[in-house]
């Protein structure tokens, strides 16, 4: 009963039960998680043993890729927009908070300072995953809150570091039992501390100097499996080695995360880990349901509830004033200060290295966690609470003032996905114009180029939506496909004209055949590449031959319309004719239909504004 | 004296008039015939080329068809970006002072309805009141017009008397100083030359 698969398809049925419910009931999936870890807990229907511990380890993975990917979304330039919100917020909540707790806990529980401490750091910080999952459900990341949010969130998984590396100098409460084993526990403070510090210099060295390096190579393979192999390797690499000197691998993968943020690779990681990340999300969601230690919440039910109470009413009160230091309005301070009051998979983190070296019992540790995920569970009842019974009574939902904060993102009206020969001319040619496209490219070492050149490159597979949607589709005009392959262009011209109605679709086509599978299948802005330098060419043989170069001007204009009139028709009539003959027509079938089309057009001779002849003969 | 015919013809190779009078143009080195439509067909004009031309001759001609009471397309979007402000024109633009401006025209209907109680209702040179401000308000002397009338109607031997004094003409400016004073009281320059022919023939 313990197979793997069996683990597997517990843990999937459980949270494809649990999740719809939660939605339909109008809750969030965190919640459902929660519930479904619960339900199959130990403690309900028992269908994982060992206290759910065993898959905490490994669902902590979840949150080791959110944290990659918090890092890879960290761009140097967003951060520093906004670091009034990161710095002024972040210090002040977290600061308050530990403040508060640290004082509580010593003068109301009388614990000793350095156990107090370690727990009010633990505690102060709060769920990057349940507050990110949340605000990407409710579709709240635009909102003060949401950009609130994320500013103190990013300042807590930043001062992780240095919390971890502070722990070892607090020194240790007198105790018999080790609890586990780690490389660093058995060292003086000061050596770990270095060591901690000696990691992290480590992982963005070689994040820099080893993994990017490798990405190129892999992404030269142009296999995408290969890439998403890559992408994992790394996240657990950079895992293991932090774990091997006991450090937390969450905390290297966001280290590992910003060093990767400024490579071409950003969208790429970002969008191969996704689908891991969410369902390990999941599974970590239902590890804390599960981990819930229901015999010792009972065995002091008061003093576990009235903790969490005063801790998440701390939190609530310290980020409500911090708000209003920002006047904020009211719905908006609510919101973001029941978002963040609960405490989050960092206290785990915390609480188990502080114990690892004896800096807390195992039995606070125990409670503190328990504390910690009863202050997760109650976080999305919170927000239902706020939901329909505060924020209504507070009327304004949007908030106006925020506009200019929005400026952050300058997605361009332009994307291009392509960039060779003819995708980079239409991306000079709107440059030379004062237009920046949004380029997309699968050439690694061409974005790479680019990007020194100053054009907003995106490297990766158009096709994904994801990568549409960090391109920011969402905010184009226009969507410029000059992708050799005919299949690809389709689906991906299908892609942008299903999901951004709004967006224009123009395609190069390389051949006719092209050209008629494009209009086929609904496309109206169709260029077939060649027609153009053709005509010009034409244009100035005929010049050469006698031919004045106005005339020969315009009838090249006059052609290029005949042309693209006719192979709409053809296409069309095409697609009429039985689909079978029309599919087989060769390249010289169709020269001929379309020479005989030019024969009857009577090209050129229907000018006859300048033509004192044609005057004259109407008067005779 | 320096000429510069800039030439406007949307059509050129189906003309009959206008064919015949470039082809009789004398050869000189002070004669310059700039043909618009063969040197700009998409209509994107150079324009610092264009101010070089008019700087270097003295005697400006523009050479059209008339249509519709005005010249053809090219040559109206070649005034309109040319002859910039500050440069041709306003504050600092005096480029073009005391150059003269002549207009020759082929015309399509007789001399006739030109006039108030012809079809047509207005002479010419009131119909190119807007060519002879502009030419007034860049600086420049505004000759009476030089018109080939009835071209639909011409016969050969008219069409080749016609675009003879023209090329007669030409080369009566390139060696002979014009003057406005001496030409402004006639209603054509064609008519004061067709004049002057005579009197040399007496």
């Amino acid at each position: 009963m313990n197979g793997f698969l069996f683990d597997a398809i517990i843990y999937l049925a459980a949270g494809i039960i649990c999740v719809p419910i939660m939605k339909k009931l109008g809750l969030s999936s965190v919640l459902g998680y929660l519930i479904a870890g619960v339900f199959i807990g130990p403690y309900v229907f028992g269908f994982i043993g060992q206290k759910g511990e065993d898959i905490m380890h490994f669902a902590e993975f979840g949150v080791v890729m959110m944290l990659f990917v918090i890092g890879l979304e960290l761009d140097p330039k967003k951060f520093w927009r906004m670091r009034r919100y990161i710095l002024g917020m972040g210090t002040f909540q977290l600061v308050g908070s530990v403040a508060v707790l640290f004082f509580a806990i010593i003068f109301l529980l009388g614990w000793q300072w350095n156990s107090a401490l370690a727990v009010a750091l633990a505690l102060s910080l709060s769920s990057t995953a349940i507050v990110l999952q949340t605000l990407q459900e409710k579709n709240l990341g635009k909102t003060f809150a949401g950009k609130a949010s994320f500013a103190v969130l990013l300042y807590q998984d930043i001062a992780v570091i240095p919390i971890l590396a502070i722990l070892p100098l607090l020194g240790t409460i007198e105790m018999d039992v080790v609890s586990e084993y780690s490389v660093i526990a058995e060292l003086s403070g000061w050596v770990q501390a270095l060591l901690v510090l000696g990691s992290i210099v480590g992982v963005s060295l070689s994040g820099r100097y080893v993994v990017i390096p490798l990405l190129r190579i892999v992404s030269r393979t142009h296999l995408r499996e290969l890439f998403t192999a890559a992408t994992l390797l790394v996240v657990f690499g950079v895992s293991y080695l932090m774990q091997l000197v006991g450090l937390s691998p969450a905390l290297g993968a966001f280290m590992a995360g910003l060093v990767l943020a400024n490579s071409e690779f950003r969208y790429e990681l970002e969008g191969d880990i996704a689908p891991f990340k969410g369902l390990l999300l999941g599974l970590f969601f239902i590890g804390v349901g599960a981990s819930i230690n229901f015999p010792l919440i009972l065995s002091q039910p008061i003093f576990i509830f009235v903790f969490v109470l005063v801790l998440m009413l701390f939190k609530f009160f310290i980020l409500f004033a911090l708000g209003l230091i920002y006047r904020k309005k009211i719905d908006q301070n609510f919101l973001f200060s029941l978002l963040l009051s609960q405490s989050g998979e960092f206290g785990f983190v915390i609480l188990s290295f502080a114990a690892t070296i004896r800096l807390i019992t195992m039995d606070i540790a125990g409670a503190m966690m328990a504390v910690i995920a009863l202050s997760m569970v109650f976080t999305p009842f919170l927000l239902l609470l706020n939901e329909r019974w505060i924020a209504p009574n507070f009327g304004v939902k949007e908030d106006d003032e925020e506009k200019d904060y929005d400026a952050i993102e300058e997605d361009s009206e332009v994307v291009i996905a392509g960039f060779g020969h003819f995708g980079s001319t239409v991306g000079r040619m709107l440059k030379a114009n004062g237009i920046a496209a949004t380029v997309m490219d699968h050439n690694s070492e061409r974005v790479k180029v680019l990007r020194e050149m100053g054009f907003k490159v995106y490297y990766g597979d158009a096709t994904r939506r994801d990568l549409l949607e960090a391109a920011g589709i969402r905010k184009a005009r226009l969507f410029v496909i000059a992708i050799d392959d005919i299949s690809i262009s389709i689906s991906l011209a299908e892609t942008v004209m299903k999901y951004y109605p709004g967006v224009k679709v123009f395609v190069r086509a390389k051949t006719r055949t092209d050209a008629y599978e494009f209009i086929e299948h609904g496309i109206e802005h169709v260029y077939r590449e060649y027609l153009y330098a053709a005509i010009e060419v034409s244009e100035d043989i005929l010049s050469l031959l006698g031919f004045r170069k106005y005339t020969a001007y315009r009838q090249g204009i006059r052609f290029i319309q005949h042309d693209q009139k006719m192979t709409r028709d053809l296409a069309l009539r095409r697609h009429d004719e039985k689909e079978y003959l029309a599919k087989r027509k060769e390249e010289v079938e169709l020269q001929e239909e379309v020479l005989k089309g030019d024969l009857y057009s009577s090209l050129g001779a229907v000018d006859h504004s300048w033509d004192s002849e044609a005057l004259k003969k109407k008067k005779e | 004296m320096n000429i510069l015919i800039i030439f406007a013809h949307p059509l050129f190779e189906k003309s009959k008039v206008n064919k015949r009078m470039l082809h009789k143009l004398p050869q000189s080195y002070h004669l310059t015939v700039h043909d618009l439509y063969e040197e700009y067909p998409n209509f994107e004009i150079d324009i610092s080329r264009e101010k070089e031309l008019l700087l270097a001759h003295d005697l400006i001609i523009w050479q059209h068809p008339m249509y519709w009471y005005s010249c053809p397309a090219l040559l109206k979007q070649w005034i309109d970006l040319v002859l910039e402000h500050g440069w041709a024109y306003g504050v600092g633009g005096y480029a073009l002072k005391g150059k003269m401006l002549l207009q020759i025209v082929s015309v399509g209907a007789a001399r006739e309805n030109y006039c108030q109680k012809g079809k047509d209702r207005y002479t010419i040179p009131e119909l190119f009141e807007p060519f002879s401000q502009t030419a007034q308000v860049c600086g420049m002397s505004y000759l009476p017009p030089y018109v080939i009338h009835g071209t639909h109607v011409l016969a050969k031997e008219d069409i080749e008397e016609k675009t003879t004094n023209y090329a007669k003409f030409i080369r009566h400016a390139l060696n002979e100083e014009i003057r406005w004073d001496k030409l402004s009281s006639y209603h054509y320059t064609s008519d004061w030359f067709t004049e002057l022919l005579k009197k040399n023939e007496e």
